[in-house]
């Protein structure tokens, strides 16, 4: 429906102004989301610029008169494919970070200089070239442009269309067969672990795990717990935080008796 | 103009099987050779049985032969065909003519001869039938050289006998010396063989045919300028094969080898060819004077040479080879002289054979007498010890220093009256040559056989066995009737010969008999020298240091040292040199490529970095320059 | 709006995408340029579509878009495992393929 309502939108005003407006705003806005991409040290950034990048794209698409295909390419490409890489991201390490020094003599020039040769030249080259102006697709596309691809891809494009299906398929089995793990020994069970805890020799791995809150002063997810002896407990905090070394300090706490502090009520 | 081809008879009746006069010892060689160490108990018997079986066949031949009227005497055995290339054809065949039947018996006649005194000269070695299958293939390849009627067959046998010189001198494997011997014989003999191909080559060119038949009647059509090239070629050959002068420094050395083979080979026969050869291509060379002169020079010279290099050698042996090589050069003096001499230099190398052989088998019996000793000053006073080796020497010496009626006085005396005739010159260097053969032959006699005893302390000289006698007593007989026999039987040799070599007749400014007793006075003044030297006062052990004429003729007149500053050392040098380039220029260029291309890929390989950002670089460039290129094409 | 623009845009996003590939070490930044380059290329069929009048452009830039899925799918598998056994995703460490 709204894909239809900026269809529209569009062509009533004939690809002109409103389209320029759109373009001129968005624009700059991909490329600068591009190079923070490729300048980005941690890769959520990236990945997040890359979402951004993507979604000016599928406006350039509706703007292009496909809206199937922007929908689609928020759909698919930033709501799937993105959020795949952000989920490696995570697995991976959201903190894991490049050093900026480049290992490889000389690669950061010559990338660069490649990369802007290639890149002036193709723009060299498409803006030398003559384009006639848009013919539009009112003529291809009667109906709007889902008609027109449903029955492109039924009968012209069939047989791409399979082979393209058959491939996505065996592309989420390659998946699951590269990352499957075969478990080479037997799994432990409830005796062997238990065993296990106990043979480690510290007492607190004898019993389970307390449930959170038990030692909790606080309910603040940054706030360690306390144990019954008085020293924090670094298992009651996520790890990322401590990797960031956001964890509240607990002396605040310990160094009150019951009562002193404010709100804390006998 | 007489042509040696003009009356050939076809082979029939005794004649048919000529050929076996070569099959029999050359299936007494492949026997034995191929037999080994099983025959070595029958080989010398059977090594001997051969090549007199040839002989007596040669003697049925020879009486057939003398049969017939002189014009019939030759007879042509044509064998197989052997190839056709282009417009070259040559036939194996055979001509048995008065001058081969000559040869045959000799080789065959002396060789059996030397066969059975080989029996018992080498009874103790423990390789004799090798040596025995050795010696037959020499007589087969002699037979076949001196039978054969084209020069390519010819040139078969000549390099058959340099083989078995080769391996007969080198027969004592075991002792370097003999090894560098044959080498340097063998080397020498090729020499000469290069000059033989030069001169089958220029018939083929000149001829089209190396074939007698077809080169002695078409020799006068030939220019003289052709005819001089290939008479002198041929001298290079018989130089090379006869040990003339500049071909001679291999004889002395050759006598490393066993005493028989010094005198089967290198006295009666292979040193002979190359006077064969000469008077064989007569008609060659009476059409080419320019030629005959050649030969007549390089006779005179050798004859001197070798008479001087006699004089100063204590070794029996070489000192025989020294005069086997002057001999030989009154022989190719005399060929050189043309139809004037050509029966003669053949009188006298079959004079030659028997008491040249008879010298070297005498000096074979007395080295086995004294333990293989061979230096003179060792011997002295063994007359009273070997009387029968005594008595067959002195015949063989008096023979060659020409006292009458022994052989030699005969040959060698026609063979100055000759020399005289075509030359004052060459006459006088035969006379000098005359005489001071009688000098140093008289100087081996008194050292080996008179004076004082020199001996070693372990030498017990005695009397050979008769195994060894016998040969020495018909060879002695020879020395001593060859020459009457030869002269007068039957019409004479001259007479025998003429078809073949033609006969002419200088006259003299003084006569024959004078000439006689001229040649006589020398030799006795010869004789009379040495017994001043050697006779009466006791000959030292060890060598006294003498005059540089000595000197210089014990070095074999510095034969040796120019053949090394002259030819060896140069060929060394540019062996060397050349060895450098091809290391340093050639294997550096190669080398030097290879590591270039080894540099160039280690260059390159640091491009395979194996970081998968540097290949991705490089797409990226090449996709630009895709890009590029299309844009080229299609932009204008 | 001509199509120069957009085509331009394309361009200019290609080749920060190609850069990108070259000089980031970290295998998932390397992979999510490789995807904007892909999205340039979009961009440019879907602008010669509406151009030519011809819908087989945003045919192709569909495709386009559901092979990307299954490259990223098969991609992420692969430096999922590989960071198992590594424990590190830097695009350098597979360098034995040198000489």
């Amino acid at each position: 429906m709204i894909a239809d309502v900026l269809a529209q939108a569009v062509e009533s005003t004939g690809g002109g102004t409103g389209e320029a407006v759109l373009f001129w705003i968005l624009a700059p806005v991909s490329v600068l989301s591009a190079l923070g991409l490729v300048i980005s040290r941690r890769a959520v950034n990236g990945a997040l610029f890359l979402a951004l990048v993507m979604i000016s794209l599928a406006v350039f698409f509706i703007a292009l008169e496909a809206p199937f295909l922007g929908v689609v390419q928020i759909v698919v490409y930033t709501g799937a494919i993105m959020m795949l890489f952000l989920f490696v991201i995570m697995l991976v390490g959201v903190d894991a970070s490049d050093s900026r020094v480049e290992t490889i003599r000389g690669q950061r020039v010559a990338a660069i200089l490649a990369g802007l040769g290639l890149g002036v030249l193709l723009v060299a080259v498409v803006s030398r070239a003559v384009f006639s102006d848009w013919v539009g697709l009112a003529g291809a596309a009667p109906e709007g442009s889902v008609p027109a691809i449903a029955d492109a891809i039924f009968s012209r494009y069939v047989w791409a269309f399979e082979i393209v299906a058959a491939t996505l398929i065996t592309a989420a089995l390659g998946a699951m067969v590269l990352t499957h793990q075969e478990r080479l020994t037997r799994r432990p069970g409830q005796r062997e672990l238990a065993e296990q805890r106990f043979a480690s020799g510290s007492g607190v791995a004898a019993s389970q795990l307390p449930s959170p809150g038990v030692y909790a002063r606080h309910n603040a997810v940054d706030t360690p717990a306390l144990l019954p002896d008085g020293t924090t407990s670094d298992e009651s905090v996520p790890t990322s935080l401590v990797a960031r070394g956001a964890v509240r300090p607990s002396d605040e706490f310990t160094k009150h008796e019951p009562g002193e502090l404010e709100g804390d009520q006998q | 103009m007489l042509t040696q081809m003009e009356s050939v008879q076809p082979a029939e009746g005794v004649f048919a099987a000529t050929w076996l006069l070569i099959l029999l010892p050359l299936v007494g060689a492949a026997v034995l050779l191929l037999g080994g160490r099983r025959l070595d108990r029958i080989a010398p018997v059977f090594g001997t049985v051969m090549p007199a079986l040839s002989f007596g066949y040669a003697v049925v031949l020879f009486a057939a032969m003398v049969g017939r009227g002189a014009d019939e005497r030759a007879v042509s055995v044509p064998l197989w065909d052997w190839f056709a290339v282009g417009g070259y054809e040559v036939s194996v065949g055979l001509l048995l003519d008065q001058l081969s039947m000559a040869f045959v018996l000799l080789i065959t006649g002396v060789g059996s001869v030397i066969h059975l005194y080989s029996i018992g000269y080498m009874a103790e070695d423990d390789r004799q039938g090798r040596f025995f299958g050795y010696l037959n293939l020499f007589v087969a390849a002699m037979l076949l050289l001196v039978l054969a009627d084209d020069f390519l067959i010819l040139y078969v046998g000549w390099e058959g006998v340099g083989l078995a010189s080769y391996l007969l001198i080198g027969f004592w494997q075991h002792k370097n010396s003999a090894a560098v011997a044959a080498k340097k014989a063998f080397v020498a003999n090729r020499v000469g063989d290069a000059g033989m191909s030069l001169a089958i080559m220029s018939m083929f060119v000149v001829f089209g045919t190396t074939a007698f038949a077809g080169v002695f009647p078409a020799a006068a059509e030939a220019s003289e300028g052709w005819l001089i090239a290939i008479g002198l070629f041929l001298l290079l050959g018989a130089c090379g094969k006869s040990a003339q002068f500049p071909l001679q420094s291999w004889l002395l050395d050759a006598m490393e080898g066993p005493t028989p083979v010094s005198a089967l080979i290198h006295a009666a026969t292979m040193v002979t060819a190359g006077v064969y050869l000469i008077v064989r291509a007569a008609e060659i060379y009476n059409l080419a004077p320019a030629a005959r002169t050649a030969v007549v020079i390089v006779g005179t010279i050798t004859l001197l040479m070798g008479a001087i290099i006699g004089t100063a050698k204590d070794d029996i042996k070489k000192a025989l080879a020294g005069s086997t090589m002057s001999q030989i050069g009154y022989m190719m003096l005399a060929a050189g002289l043309g139809p004037a001499g050509y029966a003669f230099a053949i009188f006298h190398l079959l004079t030659h054979g028997f008491f040249k052989a008879n010298l070297f088998l005498g000096a074979g019996s007395v080295m086995h007498g004294m333990n293989d000793e061979v230096d003179m000053r060792r011997y002295g006073a063994l007359r009273t010890v070997m009387p029968v080796t005594f008595i067959t020497f002195a015949a063989g010496y008096l023979a060659i220093i020409g006292v009458p009626p022994f052989a030699g006085f005969f040959s060698k005396d026609r063979i100055i009256e000759a020399a005289f005739g075509e030359h004052f010159m060459y006459g006088l260097a035969a006379l000098i040559g005359a005489g001071i053969t009688a000098f140093y032959m008289t100087r081996v006699m008194l050292m080996t056989f008179a004076g004082r005893k020199r001996w070693a302390d372990d030498a017990h000289p005695h009397e050979s066995p008769p195994v060894m006698t016998i040969p020495l007593w018909i060879l002695g007989g020879l020395s001593v009737v060859g020459g009457l026999g030869l002269l007068y039987l039957g019409g004479g040799i001259v007479d025998w010969l003429e078809p073949v070599t033609g006969e002419e007749h200088h006259e003299l400014a003084i006569p024959a008999a004078a000439l006689t007793a001229i040649i006589i006075a020398v030799v006795a003044a010869g004789i009379a020298i040495a017994w001043l030297i050697f006779g009466r006062q006791p000959v030292p052990t060890t060598a006294p240091a003498g005059s540089f004429v000595t000197v210089a003729a014990r070095k074999d007149l510095y034969g040796d040292a120019i053949n090394e500053a002259v030819l060896m050392r140069p060929g060394q040098y540019l062996t060397r040199s050349l060895v450098y380039v091809e290391n340093k220029g050639l294997d550096g260029a190669v080398g030097g490529t290879a590591a270039a291309f080894g540099g160039l890929s280690a260059r390159m390989r640091r491009i395979q970095t194996g970081f998968v950002r540097s290949y991705a670089l490089s797409m990226l460039a090449g996709a630009a320059v895709v890009v590029v290129a299309m844009l080229l094409v299609r932009l204008p | 709006m001509s199509p120069t623009a957009y085509l331009v845009l394309a361009s200019l996003l290609f080749a920060i995408g190609g850069v990108g590939v070259l000089v980031r070490r970290n295998a998932l930044i390397a992979f999510m340029s490789i995807e904007l380059m892909l999205n340039a290329c979009n961009l440019a069929f879907v602008t010669f579509a509406r151009m030519h009048g011809n819908i087989d452009g945003q045919i192709i830039a569909f495709f386009v878009m559901v092979i990307a899925a299954a490259e990223v799918v098969v991609g992420l598998a692969i430096i999922v495992t590989i960071f198992r056994t590594r424990r590190s995703a830097s695009v350098d460490d597979e360098s034995l393929l040198k000489l």
